[in-house]
């Protein structure tokens, strides 16, 4: 085959503008992977720094205000510059039109432009701390009325957010429009690889939540900048409408930052057991029901801040509602494991990581979800224990195994897998050793968001911050193997090294610039037959 | 094209799809209107908090002036479908004609929401001004959310002359024509778009009582 000899998307250009103003879809999401990779070592380093300050109660390392203004950063950062972005924004547009079997997503410009508008949101958000009262120290929810009053930058971060929504909404648009329009001849919508299909469920929230987030934002600008009271009651505002409006999108963009985790594990799963997924189609359409009953349940936030015991209730059973989907992904998952040739590869262990954690994170969910638990334990740590189980243990876990899943496929080459599997262990043991205390310091009552804390509290916050240094090191050792993977692998890794058969497998490690030497064939009887395709 | 050599796949993302291309600006005009929706629910809320506020401060609103440039945004939305007709049928020059009148009539109408505000202004109900900082809390808001929606709208309104400017352009130098003319199409969207936020924008400030 004449092709091989072909260049791939590495070799076709060289010279940074030929990266910075690239319209190639995976240059793009390369770029977004080292921007958003950089930006997780940032927040990962505050989450260490106040890791340290709850080291001990009492002061260790910095005063409340600096404490306040790290959490906010660590959060906005976190938030907004790495896990929305993550996953769709690096593999969402490295792969789905690969693995579509087309050769770029269907505006490659405005995908370009996504990535720019990006890097200025980020920009905006490190510039808060470089003039005035230095970075916003209200958390990354911006509440009203503290945030309308406080002296510190408020008004540049929720601009900066503001700007990154353009970005999500960029991202999402692009997506709906590339799977509508550019699947392979033949590739119906239940022919699509399941990562496709929790994009596309994404996507749409993407596209119908940012917006409100969006003028809500502004509108806290307009009130800082004008004196207008819409959300400070001292001056006839309603804070409560804020909560409301933030949430609306908020609570939605959760799913934002989860589904395409979903999508990554029903994509590790079968080509690590070698077997068809089970429940393809109640896989799919859970990713849409969540991502419609995602939009009817912001209230649960919001159960102590003064809501009718009606609406709680309403908002109560929703929040349950959202979980039956959630399950059967879960089950089906494990049931595919069942009868399957499982294969212990690196990526595989990641997968298994989040169920295991996501099981913990969506579990204490229910208990949040709850009305009469909610009311003890809101705003505790059990709260920062669960949102960090799902996120971090979730997506976080199923952003790493994406990476060590599609490695070979981006670069080429290959990682040392002990190495990998050793990463993941510590990174395992460290994650749990962090977080599992505060669901128990939230049960004892532990409050969130205070640099310092009462004496009885001491054992699990020290268990935390031990487990922090373990999950760092963890970290470290994993992106320290993925970097050296690159440059001392010497094989080259060869079309399909883990035996998938999704379209991506079907072309060149790296692919070329049009992503397919031949024209992709689809699998014969689905995206994971492998009794008719192995 | 871009590529450099081999394969050339029949379903490129670097291929002219007018289907992508107005799927995409419908899915961008959802993204708008949730922009708006989400003022229009702090417009209702803070309505029915202080309905006589909303209503005593509406009076202030000139409704002959707001009904102008209703009848102005309607005829506007109709030359730019009228424009869109012309290019299909090969008529780039008439199709020119009419974007120029829909740019005139966005003209027009900033013009006359600029003497709306600046009555407004020299009344000193702009938010930071004394007089506003008299008012009563319902009205106060009122006026705020005015001057946020309608100014809102109103940079929507330059954005899409502007856009339609772009269309105008393309169309003279032959870009756009009956066989390609999804971008005027998509001008046509967006200035509905504009048209149609205005349509309950303007009973919203001006006429319920």
């Amino acid at each position: 085959m004449t092709a091989t000899t072909e260049l791939n998307f590495f070799q076709a250009k060289k010279g940074l503008f030929s990266w910075i103003f690239s319209v190639d879809h995976k240059r793009i999401g390369l770029l977004y992977l080292y921007s958003i990779l950089a930006f997780f070592l940032v927040g990962v380093s505050l989450g260490v720094l106040m890791r340290l300050e709850l080291l001990n109660p009492g002061k260790d390392i910095m005063e409340a205000k600096m404490y306040n203004q790290v959490f906010t950063m660590h959060g906005v950062i976190m938030i907004f510059l790495f896990i929305i972005p993550s996953i769709p924004a690096v593999f969402g547009n490295f792969f789905l039109p690969i693995m579509l079997g087309t050769d770029d997503v269907a505006f490659p410009k405005l995908n370009l432009l996504s990535w720019w508008i990006y890097v200025v949101g980020a920009l905006m958000v490190l510039s808060t701390l470089l003039f005035g009262d230095g970075p916003a120290d209200t958390g990354w929810t911006f509440y009203a009325p503290y945030s309308v009053r406080t002296g510190t930058n408020v008004t540049m971060s929720v601009l900066a957010a503001f700007v990154l929504g353009f970005a999500n909404i960029l991202t999402g648009l692009n997506f709906i429009v590339t799977i509508h329009r550019l699947r392979t001849p033949g590739m119906t919508f239940f022919k699509m690889p399941l990562f496709a299909w929790a994009l596309y469920a994404t996507s749409w929230i993407q596209l119908l939540a940012t917006p409100i987030i969006g003028i809500t934002l502004l509108m806290i600008v307009a009130e800082r900048v004008l004196g207008v009271g819409l959300f400070d009651p001292s001056i006839g505002g309603d804070p409560i409408l804020y909560q409301h409006l933030f949430w609306i999108y908020s609570h939605p963009a959760v799913y934002i930052m989860a589904l395409p985790a979903f999508g990554i594990i029903s994509e590790l799963i079968p080509t690590f057991t070698h077997r068809t997924i089970f429940g393809y189609k109640a896989i799919a359409f859970s990713s849409l029901a969540i991502a419609f009953v995602g939009y009817f349940v912001w209230g649960h936030h919001m159960f102590t801040a003064g809501m009718s015991g009606a609406a709680r209730i309403v908002f109560s059973v929703m929040t349950f509602l959202v979980a039956i989907p959630t399950a059967i992904k879960v089950f089906n998952w494990v049931a595919s494991l069942y009868k399957g040739s499982i294969d212990v590869q690196p990526p595989l262990l990641y997968a298994l990581g989040f169920i295991f954690q996501f099981m913990v994170g969506g579990l204490s969910g229910l208990v949040l979800g709850a009305l009469a638990t909610d009311i003890h334990l809101h705003d505790t740590y059990f709260v920062v224990g669960h949102f960090h189980y799902v996120m971090f243990g979730g997506t976080g876990f199923a952003f790493f195994g994406a990476l060590h899943y599609w490695y070979p496929k981006i670069w080429g080459r290959m990682y040392n897998k002990a190495v990998a599997n050793v990463a993941f262990v510590i990174l395992f043991i460290g994650f749990n050793l962090l977080y599992f205390p505060m669901l128990i310091s939230g049960l004892m009552g532990m409050p969130r968001r205070y640099y310092d804390y009462l004496p009885e509290f001491h054992l699990p916050n020290m268990i935390s911050t031990y487990g922090s240094w373990v999950l760092v090191t963890g970290l470290l050792l994993m992106i320290g193997n993925l970097i050296a993977g690159f440059y001392t692998s010497k094989e080259k890794i060869g079309r399909n090294p883990w035996g998938g058969i999704t379209l991506e497998w079907q072309t060149l490690s790296p692919p070329p610039v049009q992503n397919f030497d031949k024209m992709p064939e689809l699998p014969k009887g689905g995206p994971y037959d492998f009794e008719n395709n192995f | 094209m871009k590529h450099h050599s081999g394969l050339v796949l029949p379903n490129s993302g670097h291929n002219r799809d007018a289907e992508a291309s107005k799927l995409g600006m419908w899915l961008f005009l959802f993204t708008e209107f949730l922009l708006f929706g989400g003022l229009f629910i702090v417009y209702m809320v803070y309505r029915m908090l202080n309905p006589e506020a909303f209503l005593a401060a509406s009076f202030q609103l000139n409704v002959t002036m707001g009904s102008i440039n209703t009848i102005v945004l309607l005829i506007s939305s109709m030359t730019i479908a009228m424009s869109i007709t012309a290019i299909q049928l090969g008529n780039s020059k008439k199709s020119i004609q009419l974007l120029m009148i829909t740019v005139a009539a966005s003209l027009v109408f900033m013009v006359i929401k600029y003497f709306e505000w600046s009555a407004k202004i020299h009344h000193g109900l702009f938010p930071g001004m004394a007089v506003f900082n008299q008012l009563p809390k319902g009205e106060s808001l009122f006026f705020y959310l005015y001057f946020f929606m309608t100014g809102l709208h109103a940079l929507h309104i330059l954005i899409g002359a502007t856009f339609i400017g772009v269309v105008i352009h393309r169309t003279k130098s032959g870009r756009l024509n009956a066989g390609n003319y999804s971008l005027t199409e998509n001008a046509g969207l967006y200035w509905h778009l504009v048209d149609i936020i205005w349509i309950y924008l303007f009973p919203l400030f001006y006429l319920i009582h």
